[in-house]
């Protein structure tokens, strides 16, 4: 099946190419990054983790929420979401290989990784999540390996893959539940301890990455010949709407334990977040836009009338993904740090080397999840119509 | 020849896998201590059940010019200097007495206090979150002396003790140290770009029967360093003696350096 | 087997290539030259070292790594050679200690195994900061 990826049409070739220079560009950014130093970035002795780390954060959610296609179709049988389930667990496995890339790309020491596996530490969340995010990303590619090579020779997947799958659904909650334990359990950071962390990542997650689906879903019923159906993106879209209804709920119920108490280690980071603090306001205009645009999603997802339509569904959910990806992968990290424990207000920015080693792993992930639906897809033939095929090679094939 | 290509390659796989498992398991399986030399302790190290340390922060206060432990300290353990809060190292330094103590900063505190410096470094805690977080045992604590150590050779510099300690005790290597160290000592290592480290109680000088370098360097008598458990210690006796504080006592990390006001 | 012939001309050829180094030395005779070691401080008799020479050539990494791992993590760090005085266990001041010149003893035989350990981006050689 992996020999699908290597024939596709020009514009194909044109967007993977595209993607492996990006991917180049920034490998040349992380090697001066290597040979000097993380201080390269803009992390320092008080904001410790910022935008590797973020991402990473982000996309534990991402990945975690193909949960949301496998539960209804295995557990409760929707139908609907027979055609699928593939995308869902490609797209859990380009976030989950984007995930330990930016951890990787966050170390000091790198090539000392092993250490993780060498002196197991079960006191530590952060061993609890390599494991969780290891074995994730092995399970997915089991189960996609095997449903989709059995799709491929048009039988039945064999029944040993059921149990595995029904193992990825808790599986998929815990990547982000010990994800959130991460930040949760440190008594030294008051704007991460709290119990509602956990249920919020996975709320999030359960918006950002099935808004991200449908928009997938549209995108490749324009440029290939599947077409998901009326019915798998509306469901989601009600997904959507439920765990953005809930996210935001959750949101409120922080912003009130911190203002009502009036507690300053807790409220300094929301004041830091939203008012700005000591003269520091570089996450002023980024958390109203995102609060515009999660309550913006709101409206217009809340009206099925709406929802219904679908150019207002692809706003909505952009809508949903810009505004989580602000809320995770640049406002809850770097705020843990501001204050500092001491009592101090630094500033982080990320620095040019820094976004350039983002964007090139960003682009690793969309190189995987093109190269892994063009598989999926080629599979079904129904990457291409035949008409393009009988263009450009004078013959009729097939599928492609 | 009746068997596909994939097979093949799946089964060539596994077999390679196979045959080289046995000495991948041979990483991960504790080796026999290749231990030629009996070990031999010296007469005369420092030892004891709990160090702890008591800092007079009175005598401390008046010397506003003085930071004769923070040189000693970072003299001997080889600390690069880098002038800015970014790249910054630091073991041990002085703290703004409302940085350190916090929940102690009224509007109406005693005016010596409100202009005060504390000496502050690493706990030493008796219950560390950064031990509870290291997922490398890179930083552990000591069961024979309570002191929360560093191996510089295992940490993966994740930063997630960093994270975990709420007094800021810990500092990054963000980049290569060495040309940053006014004089390198050769009797103690440099560290290198990418580990996290901190002040380790003077360990290495404890083994040699000396005390931590701030504690020797403090001319002003204002550092106290010794046994918890020892009842007839000095520690013992200035807590028996005098009202102390800790920082952020409230958090169960139970730290070790404790402070006369 | 499809293709046989492609097949197993490929894997004659890649065998050729993968044993070049090998039978291209028998074949040319090559001369391997030892490289030549400082020989320790003339004040310390040959016989005084952590161990005999054959050994430590084999296993001075593993010596240090178990020094490493006793001394950082046992707090265990001083041992005594046979006929010498306390000592700690050190690359830094113990082993430099007696062979002073790196460059003309460690680093010669590294470079011709090719071999780079990375220690020394920590453990300060004396001589080099004097």
């Amino acid at each position: 099946m992996l020999e699908r990826a290597f024939v596709g049409d020009k514009k194909y070739y044109a967007w993977v190419i595209s993607l492996m220079a990006v991917i180049g560009i920034a490998t040349l950014f992380y090697l001066k990054q290597f040979s000097e130093g993380l201080g390269v970035t803009g992390l320092g002795r008080d904001v410790t983790w910022g935008f590797y780390i973020a991402q990473f954060t982000f996309l534990v959610g991402v990945a975690a929420s193909a949960v949301m296609v496998v539960l209804p179709y295995y557990l409760h049988n929707y139908k609907a979401f027979g055609k699928i389930t593939i995308l869902g667990e490609f797209l859990a496995v380009s976030a989950v290989t984007m995930c330990m890339t930016f951890i990787f790309v966050d170390m000091g020491q790198p090539f000392r990784i092993i250490n993780v596996f060498l002196h197991p530490s079960p006191n530590s969340m952060m061993f609890w999540d390599t494991v969780s995010l290891g074995g994730y990303l092995v399970l997915n590619v089991i189960i996609s390996h095997v449903t989709l090579g059995a799709e491929k020779q048009g039988i039945a997947p064999p029944k040993w893959i059921k149990p595995i799958i029904i193992l990825s659904i808790p599986w998929a909650v815990s990547i982000h539940t010990v994800t959130a334990f991460l930040y949760a359990g440190l008594g030294a950071r008051p704007f991460w301890m709290t119990a509602i962390l956990a249920p919020r990542f996975l709320a999030s997650a359960f918006a950002a990455g099935p808004a991200l689906l449908i928009l997938f879903c549209l995108i490749l019923r324009k440029v290939t010949r599947f077409d998901a159906g009326r019915e798998p993106v509306q469901t989601l879209g009600k997904i959507v709407t439920y765990a953005m209804v809930v996210n935001v709920f959750f949101v409120l119920m922080e912003v009130f334990t911190a203002v009502y108490s009036d507690i300053p280690e807790h409220l300094e980071h929301f004041k830091f977040m939203f008012l700005g603090l000591e003269g520091n306001h570089l996450m002023v205009p980024w958390m109203w836009t995102s609060s515009i645009l999660a309550v913006l999603s709101l409206v217009l997802l809340l009206n099925p009338n709406w929802r219904r339509k679908e150019p207002i569904l692809i706003a909505a959910c952009i809508a949903v993904f810009l505004s989580l990806w602000i809320d995770k992968g640049m406002a809850l990290v770097v705020t843990g740090f501001i204050p500092s424990v001491l009592g101090e207000v630094p500033t982080y920015v990320p620095t040019l080397t820094e976004l350039m080693i983002s964007l090139g792993v960003y682009a690793l992930g969309a190189l995987l999840v093109t190269v892994l639906y063009k598989i999926a897809l080629s599979v079904r033939g129904q990457w291409v119509s035949s008409r393009v095929i009988e263009k450009q090679t004078g013959s009729v094939k097939v599928g492609s | 020849m009746g068997i596909d290509r994939r097979k093949f390659l799946k089964v060539s796989g596994l077999t390679v896998l196979g045959l080289t498992g046995g000495s991948v398991s041979k990483v991960f399986s504790s080796e026999d201590s290749t231990d030629v030399i009996q070990p031999v302790r010296p007469a005369g190290p420092l030892t004891a059940q709990r160090w702890a340390m008591v800092i007079d922060l009175r005598k401390c206060q008046e010397q506003h010019e003085c930071d004769d432990c923070v040189t000693a300290c970072h003299t001997a353990h080889n600390v690069p200097d880098w002038g800015n809060p970014k790249d910054e190292v630091k073991w041990i330094w002085k703290e703004s007495f409302e940085h350190a103590f916090h929940e102690q900063e009224h509007h109406y505190q005693q005016e010596k206090l409100k202009h005060a410096t504390a000496l502050v470094m690493c706990n030493h805690c008796d219950n560390p979150p950064c031990v509870r977080v290291c997922p490398t045992k890179a930083t552990w604590k000591r069961e024979a002396d309570g002191i929360v150590m560093m191996d510089w050779h295992r940490c993966i510099g994740c930063r997630y003790c960093v994270l975990a300690c709420p007094y800021g005790s810990r500092s990054f290597n963000w980049r290569d140290p060495r040309p940053k160290i006014k004089k390198i000592r050769p009797d103690f290592p440099t560290r290198t770009r990418g580990v996290v480290e901190k002040c380790t109680f003077c360990e290495e000088r404890l083994a040699r029967g000396l005390m931590p370098a701030c504690v020797e360097a403090c001319k002003h008598g204002a550092l106290y360093f010794g046994d918890l458990e020892d009842a007839h210690s000095n520690v013992r006796a200035l807590l028996a003696e005098r009202y102390t504080i800790r920082r952020k006592p409230g958090l169960g990390t139970n730290p070790e350096v404790y402070y006369i006001v | 087997m499809y293709d046989a012939g492609k097949v197993i001309l490929g894997i004659v050829v890649a065998l050729v290539l993968v044993t070049f180094p090998m039978w291209y030395n028998l074949a040319g005779e090559a001369t391997v030259t030892v490289p030549d070691l400082e020989k320790a401080r003339d004040s310390i008799p040959s016989t005084l070292c952590v161990a005999d020479t054959v050994w430590m050539r084999g296993h001075h990494m593993d010596l240090l790594n178990d020094w490493r791992d006793q001394v950082v993590r046992g707090g265990d760090r001083f041992f005594r050679p046979p006929g010498d005085r306390l000592r700690e266990k050190s690359l830094s001041n113990t082993c430099l200690d007696c062979h002073v010149n790196k460059d003309k003893f460690c680093d010669r035989c590294h470079t011709f195994m090719g071999v780079d350990p990375y220690c020394w981006d920590c453990h300060v050689v004396p001589k080099e900061i004097m």
